[in-house]
């Protein structure tokens, strides 16, 4: 047995590579970029494919065409990354796999940096997967080589939830023998990949037959401690808080697989009146229970009787109170003491001198509409610069400012970055090209996925260019600027002239990114 | 053994390196950790933290209670109060004096906040100063809670040569010294 310190990513791509993976694929986002971050440092020690995709649909795909090929293959991304992927992913259950296919998904429950806190096992039970939530590292290695298992046995994908505290904990884990890689298969399945009516409904028909199998895999996942009166059932990272803090005695039943082992809940409720439900995210387990439960008069009590905020992460302390126990907490600050400390763009950042120029440049138009988007830049939203006014998906700048556009607004501007552009601003600006929409975009080139740690991003520089023009930007509106400040008053004619212009234009902004230089610096 | 320890600080002021010493003095010894750090947006100047708890037995929430820090060890005084809630009625309360000043805020009130709640102000920029390297401060700020730690005479020191070992020599010596100011700073 090997051990290792690692990040509970980290554990969980050390899983893939001992399961046997001949490829990764995904996009960065937090709290999941570290476990490609992980493969793509170690490929060639290991011999795997390890690469960061446009987005999380292009990488699901790729997974998918992996699969098909016979291989097994990774795919990760954080929670909002899976409605991206969505389409491939619904799909791909349908479909069924060939080589074992898992989804690595990392939830953020209390939104550290997500926009929202959604809960992917909603998706396993919506695309009938199998889904796994490990509570450590060593879950999360074990549960990952296991996930591969059964993607294989059940021909189906297998969801690998995780939340941000067990994604970034670090822990010594134990790691067993690398399996082989598979081989090479080119047998196309026609019946099975070809989803057209005729096939989909027998392979739909084909799943819907496997649940009540992939129900008996959950109850493998189960640890149980029956009793009366008042029981616990809690799941992944819930369980953690409740080991913490209850004094041994409650009766509980711990999960960890989805679907619900619904005999097992049931055999484990049977002498309880009341059940307390602990879950990390949304009430997901509760609302699958509540019905059921109080109608054998049963009293259920969770996040939706509001025992536990519906809304944030579970901590020691809302558990401690679900379970009647005190919290006491000697050393209490009172909120006047307390001043916030946001993050800042780094000194040197040259998002800041693009915002100080658009600032300047939209300043006489009191009705401008500026639109961001997701990456360093949403910084650029805060005070002082207060640049932009929106942050709603990845790409959406665009079509934000087109939609203004056609609504009647005279100044529409998108921003977004690089990385962002290639991920899903690229259609939009099609449509904008041809309907040659009154609108700028500004593309932030910084050449790197900054955001998330400096990942590599797929189009930069004359690249990026290239893609506007090729998207059908006529090329006198496409400029490119240099963000100094020694360039500020020059860029700030370059904006307003292209603001001003009836139609579309495109500037891209480009330096790049501060961190990224000082790394290179550093390695010379 | 048992002991829950918060680090806090603003990024880049060296509070994941405080936690890797320790995890290896740790280790050396054979105590189970587990160690749950901030990624992502807090890396650009702001709030960062580490849990780390160390244990004979093992440990399950990757996050420590409030009210259970043993010791909470601030790179700064603002995230001293902000993480303030973690510590336990006997626990050790340590912060930097040195206002890292990316915000604004009160730091005479600031100051007076951490005294009233029993912490220790350490003006251990000057003591990274002294020792060669204002960088150091960090590691002047474990030396100063070492002898808290609970771990043998010089694991923490095996520790530290073995994390800057294979620097500079001048890198290695420079955090020794640190250290050691650090160590005899809490007398």
């Amino acid at each position: 047995m090997k051990k290792e310190i690692v990040l509970g990513d980290e554990a969980l791509a050390l899983g893939a590579i001992d399961a046997g993976i001949s490829c990764a694929f995904a996009y960065p986002g937090t709290p999941s970029t570290e476990i490609t971050d992980f493969l793509i440092a170690k490929k060639n020690e290991f011999g795997i494919q390890a690469e960061w995709c446009a987005n999380e649909k292009t990488a699901f795909e790729a997974a998918l065409g992996a699969s098909f090929a016979g291989k097994r293959a990774l795919v990760s991304m954080k929670h909002v990354g899976l409605n991206v992927a969505a389409d491939a992913f619904m799909n791909s259950a349908i479909s069924g796999i060939k080589g074992g296919l898992v989804l690595a998904v990392a939830d953020d429950p209390s939104m550290h940096s997500s926009q929202n806190e959604q809960d992917s096992r909603y998706y396993a039970e919506f695309a009938k997967i199998f889904c796994l939530e490990p509570r450590n590292a060593q879950e999360c290695y074990e549960f990952t080589c296991k996930a591969f298992d059964l993607s294989e046995e059940l021909g189906i994908p297998v969801m690998v939830r995780l939340v941000t505290r067990i994604a970034h904990t670090r822990e010594e884990i134990e790691r067993r023998e690398r399996r082989a890689q598979n081989k090479l298969d080119e047998e196309m399945k026609w019946n099975e990949w070809v989803l057209l009516p005729g096939n989909a409904r027998i392979q739909f028909k084909k799943l819907l037959e496997k649940q009540s199998l992939l129900e008996k895999k959950s109850t493998q996942f189960i640890e149980m401690k029956k009793g009366t009166g008042k029981g616990v059932i809690c799941a992944g990272n819930a369980i953690n808080y409740f080991m913490e803090v209850d004094s041994g005695k409650t009766p509980f039943l711990k999960i960890s697989a989805y679907p619900l082992p619904m005999e097992k809940i049931k055999e484990f409720v049977k002498e309880l009146n009341e059940i307390i439900i602990l879950e990390d995210g949304y009430p997901f387990i509760e609302e699958r229970l509540k019905g059921m439960l109080e109608a054998s008069g049963k009293k259920v009590k969770g996040k939706l009787s509001g025992l536990i905020p519906l809304s944030g992460e579970l901590t020691p302390e809302s558990t401690k109170k679900a379970l009647g126990l005190a919290v006491k907490i000697p050393f209490s600050v009172e909120t006047e003491f307390i001043v916030g400390r946001p993050p800042q763009p780094c000194n040197g950042c040259p998002h800041v001198d693009l915002f100080n120029a658009l600032n300047e440049a939209v300043q006489e138009q009191k009705n401008a509409m500026v639109f961001g988007d997701i990456g360093c830049y949403t910084l650029g939203a805060l005070k002082p610069l207060n640049a932009i006014n929106s942050c709603i998906d990845m790409g959406s700048s665009v079509n934000l400012a087109r939609g203004a556009s056609i609504a009647g607004t005279k100044t529409a501007i998108g921003v977004i970055g690089d990385s962002t552009f290639v991920h899903s601003g690229m259609p939009a600006l099609a449509e904008a090209a041809k309907r040659k929409s009154n609108m700028t975009l500004i593309i932030l080139d910084n050449s790197t996925v900054a955001m998330t740690g400096g990942q590599e991003t797929i189009a930069k520089g004359k690249e990026l260019m290239h893609i506007c023009e090729g998207l059908g930007v006529e090329k006198e509106h496409i400029k490119v600027i240099n963000p100094l400040p020694s360039k500020h008053a020059e860029n700030v004619e370059v904006i307003k002239k292209e603001i001003s212009f009836n139609g579309l234009s495109v500037i891209i902004s480009k330096r790049a990114c501060i961190q990224i230089l000082k790394r290179l610096a550093k390695k010379k | 053994m048992k002991k829950n320890i918060l680090i806090c600080g603003v990024g880049g002021q060296g509070v994941l390196t405080i936690a890797k010493i320790i995890v290896m003095a740790a280790q050396s010894q054979g105590i189970k950790f587990k160690q749950n750090e901030v990624h992502g947006m807090s890396q650009r100047g702001g709030s960062v933290y580490v849990h780390l708890r160390l244990s004979d037995s093992e440990i399950f929430s990757p996050i420590i209670p409030k009210g259970k820090a043993d010791i909470v060890l601030a790179l700064e005084p603002m995230e001293a109060l902000r993480y303030a809630p973690f510590l336990s009625r006997e626990g050790l309360f340590v912060s930097s004096s040195a206002q890292l000043k990316n915000i604004e805020y009160d730091y005479g009130k600031t100051i007076e906040k951490i005294r009233e709640l029993g912490g220790k102000l350490l003006d251990s920029k000057k003591l990274a100063e002294k020792a060669g390297n204002a960088l150091t401060e960090n590691v002047v700020l474990l030396g100063a809670i070492s002898k808290k730690l609970g771990f043998k005479e010089n694991t923490l020191r095996k520790a530290l040569i073995k994390a800057f070992g294979s620097k500079e020599k001048s890198i290695l010596s420079t955090n020794l010294k640190a250290f050691e100011l650090g160590k005899n700073a809490l007398l």
